[in-house]
């Protein structure tokens, strides 16, 4: 299959930050590829090379067989970049932000106006199209700045970190909105610092840290590598955490850890065991305040990968 | 919101053409006209050319004026306006590099990065927009010093002026749009381009004959480009003499945008 984003070896350097220490990025055409990673990590010094926006210190990248050194100006003709903060003009109108991008890319007045129309409405803006953008809310802004990386009908968009900063409830709609986008054939690079979110959208993910790969893998494998999902158990009165411990060890095979809160915590590679457990703890007699099945956190990954947290995220404590 | 998303799961809009490879001319028209828009929506950021201009006027006329011409009031405001032109064009092109600070700062930059039209459309597009300002600048500071009492020869010296001076300012602005690329915030292109003018303003003839200063500092005003600029503009305006200073500005123009103008670019495109 032919490759949309290959990148070798990136290495960059700022002052005494090695943003890039040797990443390899590589994304088949159509899929989308999830770089998780934290702060820090090089996520966005990485898209910015991709999009020809900083040049690397060596390393090679090609965006659809273009290399984005020896030919930037045929890469900015196949990419959409929507970036970590809204670049989105706040003195603008809806409709300005993406005329203002469609007549850039040469289209005249009339169409670029009717692609503007169209994206608006496609993005759920166009009662918001005529507003500048100053007073729009965070997942607007997010949405129009998708929009307008869309105008020129990009076959490679990058998006990064595009749910950071938006409420569970907004995420999922961005998550709507990314699928529609993939849907539709492009191949998207997804920065994010959610493993649920890479797990959610990406057909592949690689992991960074330091600016340094320290995974690639499909969701499932990376899950598996991490031990599947969590299980959490918090029974209403803590002194029936013994019992519990003793349900989740005969169902999993494993010890629980147990946190100072009462939570109890293991590792399972099988959701079928939450109807299982359900049924035991009612047969037991043990009430319990909180059930839940979710994936590991990404500080819970990096843990497993690395042996150590990640540097910015504080451990939960769960 | 996720309802009517599902409802309407229609295919991603297709661009009705490929966009063609359009001119680096057409590209900059745009973004000047967006320039413009975010003047039009912020009308304070137009009081360097307007509100500024009117209170250096009357200040220089009415308090100063009397001490520095021997007591003509009009007198002297003959002479300062065509002067002021020169010195207040210098100050505006201020905002133009704090502008171009502010876009990159906020990321607005980025996008036009990572389209594919000329690296150097979005800088140009700014400086065009400009000239909406100083046209502003011009319009106001002729009227209201004719409400004054301000008398030009001719309004063919005064076309002749205002021609003059857009140049300049056109090729002037490109010292601010460097600065801008240059230093970190807004503030600092502020501070840098007044550290810059002051000395170009006032060690010039904008407000006194250069007759009056020692020689060490004639040596400088002769050269100064605003010099030039003002005995241009006041010849023509006021029908004198405009010796070879409409000459000395244009090479003044042309050093200034062969030098800064591959500059700004230059840093615009190193700028991470």
């Amino acid at each position: 299959m032919t490759m949309a984003i290959e990148a070798e070896g990136l290495t960059k350097r700022f002052g005494t930050t090695q943003a890039l220490a040797g990443v390899d990025l590589h994304a088949r055409e159509g899929t989308v590829l999830g770089v998780l990673g934290p702060n820090g990590a090089g996520k966005t010094t990485a898209v910015r090379v991709l999009a020809t926006l900083v040049q690397p210190d060596s390393g090679s990248a090609r965006i659809a067989g273009r290399d984005v050194l020896a030919d930037p100006a045929a890469v900015r003709s196949l990419i959409g970049l929507t970036g970590q903060y809204a670049s989105v003009d706040e003195d603008l109108t809806g409709t300005q932000n993406l005329l203002l991008i469609g007549q850039l890319l040469g289209l005249r007045t009339r169409e670029a106006r009717a692609r503007a129309v169209e994206l608006l409405e496609w993005f759920d803006l166009t009662e918001a199209a005529a507003r500048t953008a100053k007073t729009y809310s965070g997942g607007m802004r997010r949405r129009l700045d998708l929009a307008a990386s869309l105008v020129g009908r990009p076959s490679v968009i990058f998006l990064d970190e595009p749910t950071t900063g938006l409420d569970p409830a907004k995420r999922e709609e961005m998550w709507d909105v990314v699928r529609r986008v993939v849907a539709d054939g492009a191949t998207v690079l997804l920065t994010t610092q959610y493993l649920e979110e890479a797990d959610a959208l990406a057909d592949d993910i690689t992991v960074i840290d330091r600016g340094r790969v320290i995974a690639h893998d499909t969701p499932d494998g990376l899950k598996h590598h991490v031990g599947g999902q969590r299980l959490r158990v918090r029974p209403v009165d803590p002194a029936r955490a013994g019992d519990v411990a003793r349900l989740l060890t005969e169902l999993t095979g494993g010890a629980p850890a147990v946190s100072d809160r009462g939570d109890l915590t293991c590792r399972v590679a099988d959701d079928a065991l939450l109807p299982e457990l359900t049924t035991r703890l009612q047969r037991a007699g043990v009430p319990v305040s909180e059930l839940s099945l979710h994936l590991p956190s990404l500080d819970e990954v990096f843990l497993t990968l690395t042996g150590r947290p990640t540097d910015e995220i504080p451990l939960e404590a769960a | 919101m996720t309802t009517t998303l599902t409802e309407r799961a229609m295919p991603l809009p297709a661009a009705t053409t490929t966009p063609t490879t359009s001119s680096f001319w057409r590209q900059a028209v745009v973004l000047a006209r967006r320039s413009l828009i975010k003047t039009w929506r912020t009308p304070e950021a137009l009081i360097d050319v307007t509100l500024q201009p009117i209170i250096f006027l009357a200040l220089f006329t009415y308090v100063f004026g009397g001490a520095i011409a021997g007591g003509s009031q009009e007198d002297y405001l003959q002479f300062l306006l065509p002067g002021l032109l020169g010195q207040t064009i210098a100050m505006a092109s201020v905002s133009l590099g704090q502008n171009l600070n502010a876009d990159i700062e906020k990321g607005v930059f980025d996008r036009f990065r990572s389209l594919p039209i000329a690296r150097s459309a979005p800088l140009v597009g700014a400086v065009m927009a400009d000239l909406v300002r100083y046209l502003i600048l011009f319009t106001v500071m002729v009227g209201v010093g004719m409400l004054m009492g301000f008398d030009p020869a001719s309004w063919t010296g005064v076309l002749g002026a205002l021609v003059l001076a857009m140049g300049f300012a056109l090729c002037f602005g490109w010292i601010s749009v460097y600065i801008g690329m240059i230093v970190r915030t807004p503030g600092a292109v502020q501070g840098i381009m007044f550290l810059l003018i002051f000395p170009l303003a006032f060690g010039s003839n904008v407000f006194v004959s250069t007759e009056t200063m020692p020689g060490w500092l004639q040596a400088f005003v002769t050269v100064n480009p605003i010099s030039h600029l003002v005995s241009a503009v006041r010849g023509m305006m006021l029908g004198g003499p405009v010796g070879n200073n409409v000459v000395w500005t244009l090479a003044w123009m042309a050093g200034l945008l062969a030098v800064f103008l591959p500059l700004a670019v230059r840093a615009y495109r190193k700028r991470a």
